[in-house]
């Protein structure tokens, strides 16, 4: 009857409020990162697998048993379905001790072997010197840390992990994903980890599926699926700063690179070569990151980009400097003064560091360049 | 014979500790129901609130006599009527101070974090479990307001005490009965001795809930 040996099968239907969410996965013992936009529904699959939402229709097996089954009317209840549930708010209970957090699971057990296993888990996560203290008394990451232990002591046949450490600090955040893969390894339970980071996606797994409004679109390897075309949604959500839509104007097949036009102004970006001919219409992604600002114009560089603009506007943001740089379009100190119709300035987001920033002594309503490599832009998926 | 002051506390305690018993129930259904009509329940436990204590008075002692329903069960079982005794004092005083218990008990239950209780759950708690060794205890502050509001609420009464219980001195004269009527017999002394003893209740009463509740806070935090 169970025709699939995965450790884990999802087939689910929700009519969610936005769309329905219709997918099916199955998991060997791996780690898999399910990757989506907030609203695209990997929350929504995270909760009908653990039991807290009943999916209209479909069949969910953990190992060889099955949860839940809409045809035979198996729904099992949260409790019976042994799966450990992480999410970003540890939910420790305020009134119990550290130790009782993560005894709280094992409570029909005889008091020696619990004893026992909450002591090794302890020990493992290195929160046993906080045994006694209640969770008020003791940081963010070590609450989650007493989290992972408090779900990791009861042995679950399978782990969903919803944004566990994207409260956390970079450094502590790795620490608890060693100590997380290293009993994934051992267990070798199947392991959901939800993220709308990609390079968390890329650093977590070798399996990576993309949920987008509620449908599985892709399933595999990180760098295959992030090398991709991808939609407008998902350049967004990572990062992407400049999206602009515009137009292919010439193809240039032996130089390996495309002239677009960016729509409703006469900027010229060469981008790589895709399968696009002169006339369609194109999407462009660019990481503010990946630009570079110039005061004078370069010479003898190999960026094919190289685009007059002036600075609008300066933000500091934390850990770096954002700048705001008009390109194109008609300026208002161009001599000839034609001003042109429908021709717009293009604004692009650039980043830089504050060394930069001061080196360059860069202030609002200055002239520079921005450099940008063709490799640099993003096709996106249309 | 029992003094009214002590039966006024009798009396109390009997009520509070009875609504425990019956409004957590409700207040748990209350608190976690997705039931449709819930505001009508909600209305019905609210009533005593805003209807006169005579009106309640009223309508219990037409149902606690020997013609009503609970009435005639209660004298074909015991042998004697519940209007003018103290159990009839028992059952009016808990539906009157029924909103006085629910109310608090509710808002505390709905107040613990769900998230708590999924993560019970999801460790293979059961609904008791959960509710015995979470919901419980972080509700706790809450449960102790409603057991005190509804025993402050019960030592107070007055209207609906005269309708069911008449006035018998040890049996139904409690203390703000006693009070009334020490006023219309001019014996002020007396009804200024037992008033400042309700007042002196009531009042160490709150403190000990506010300082205990405090205390608790503090320790969570």
């Amino acid at each position: 009857m169970n025709a699939s040996s995965a450790p884990l099968h999802v087939e689910i239907h929700i009519p969610l409020q936005q769309f329905p969410l219709a997918c099916t996965f199955e998991a060997q013992r791996e780690v898999v990162v399910l990757f989506g936009a907030s609203g695209a529904g990997k929350t929504s699959v995270l909760d009908s697998i653990a039991g807290f939402r009943t999916p209209i229709r479909g069949r969910i097996t953990i190992g060889d048993r099955v949860v839940f089954c809409s045809e035979n009317g198996i729904n099992l209840p949260v409790r019976h379905r042994r799966v450990g549930y992480l999410s970003q708010q540890p939910a420790l209970f305020p009134h119990l001790s550290v130790r009782q957090n993560v005894e709280y699971g094992l409570l029909d057990l005889p008091q020696a072997e619990r004893d026992e296993r909450v002591g090794a888990i302890l020990e493992r996560f290195r929160i046993a010197a906080l045994a006694s203290r209640r969770p008020a008394k003791i940081s963010g990451g070590e609450q989650q840390r007493v989290a992972l232990a408090r779900t990791l002591v009861c042995e679950p046949e399978l782990l969903l992990l919803d944004e566990p450490l994207s409260a956390l600090d970079l450094g502590l955040k790795s620490l608890l994903l060693e100590s997380l893969f290293d009993w994934q390894r051992e267990r070798a339970v199947p392991m959901l980890y939800v993220t709308h980071d990609q390079s968390e996606a890329y650093s977590l797994s070798r399996r990576v599926l993309v949920l987008e409004k509620g449908h599985v679109v892709a399933d595999g390897e990180p760098h295959r699926i992030f090398s991709a075309p991808f939609s407008r949604e998902r350049a967004e959500l990572s990062g992407y700063e400049n999206i602009f839509d515009a137009a292919v104007e010439e193809t240039h097949s032996a130089l390996g690179t495309m002239t677009c036009r960016v729509m409703e102004s006469n900027l010229m970006l060469e981008a790589p070569l895709a399968n696009k001919t002169a006339g369609d219409a194109a999407c462009l992604a660019l990481r503010a990151g990946d630009i570079l600002v110039a005061t004078v114009c370069p010479t003898g560089i190999s960026a094919r980009n190289l685009l007059p603009g002036r600075i609008r506007v300066i933000e500091d943001r934390a850990g770096m400097v954002e700048l705001r740089v008009q390109c194109g379009g008609t300026r208002g100190d161009a001599k000839g003064g034609v001003a042109q119709n429908k021709t717009q300035r293009t604004e692009f987001c650039v980043h830089v560091t504050r060394g930069a920033l001061q080196n360059l002594a860069l202030r609002a309503g200055q002239d520079v360049w921005l450099v940008i490599k063709t490799h640099s832009i993003q096709f996106l998926r249309s | 014979m029992t003094s009214p002051i002590l039966l006024s506390l009798q009396l109390a305690l009997v009520t509070s500790s009875l609504l425990l018993v019956i409004g957590l129930p409700v207040a748990c259904w209350l608190a976690f129901t997705r039931f449709r009509l819930r505001f009508l329940v909600e209305s019905v436990v609210a009533l005593p609130i805003v209807l006169p204590p005579t009106v309640l008075g009223f309508y219990l002692l037409l149902e606690f006599g020997s013609r009503g329903w609970l009435g005639a069960f209660w004298q074909r079982f015991t042998g004697h009527t519940l209007a003018f005794s103290f159990e009839g004092l028992v059952f009016g005083s808990i539906i009157y101070s029924l909103p006085f218990a629910v109310q608090p008990f509710t808002s505390a239950l709905a107040s613990v974090d769900r998230r708590l209780l999924a993560a019970s759950a999801s460790l293979g708690a059961s609904s008791m479990r959960t509710f015995w060794r979470i919901t419980f205890p972080i509700a706790f502050p809450g449960i102790v307001t409603g057991f005190a509001l509804s025993f402050a609420h019960t030592l107070g009464e007055f209207g609906v005490v005269l309708m069911l219980g008449g006035n018998i001195a040890g049996r139904t004269q409690t203390a703000s009965i006693a009070i009334y009527d020490n006023v219309q017999m001019l014996d002020y002394p007396t009804a200024a001795r037992q008033s400042i003893t309700l007042l002196g209740i009531s009042f160490a009463l709150l403190v000990l809930i506010n300082a205990l509740n405090r205390k608790r806070n503090w320790r969570l935090q």
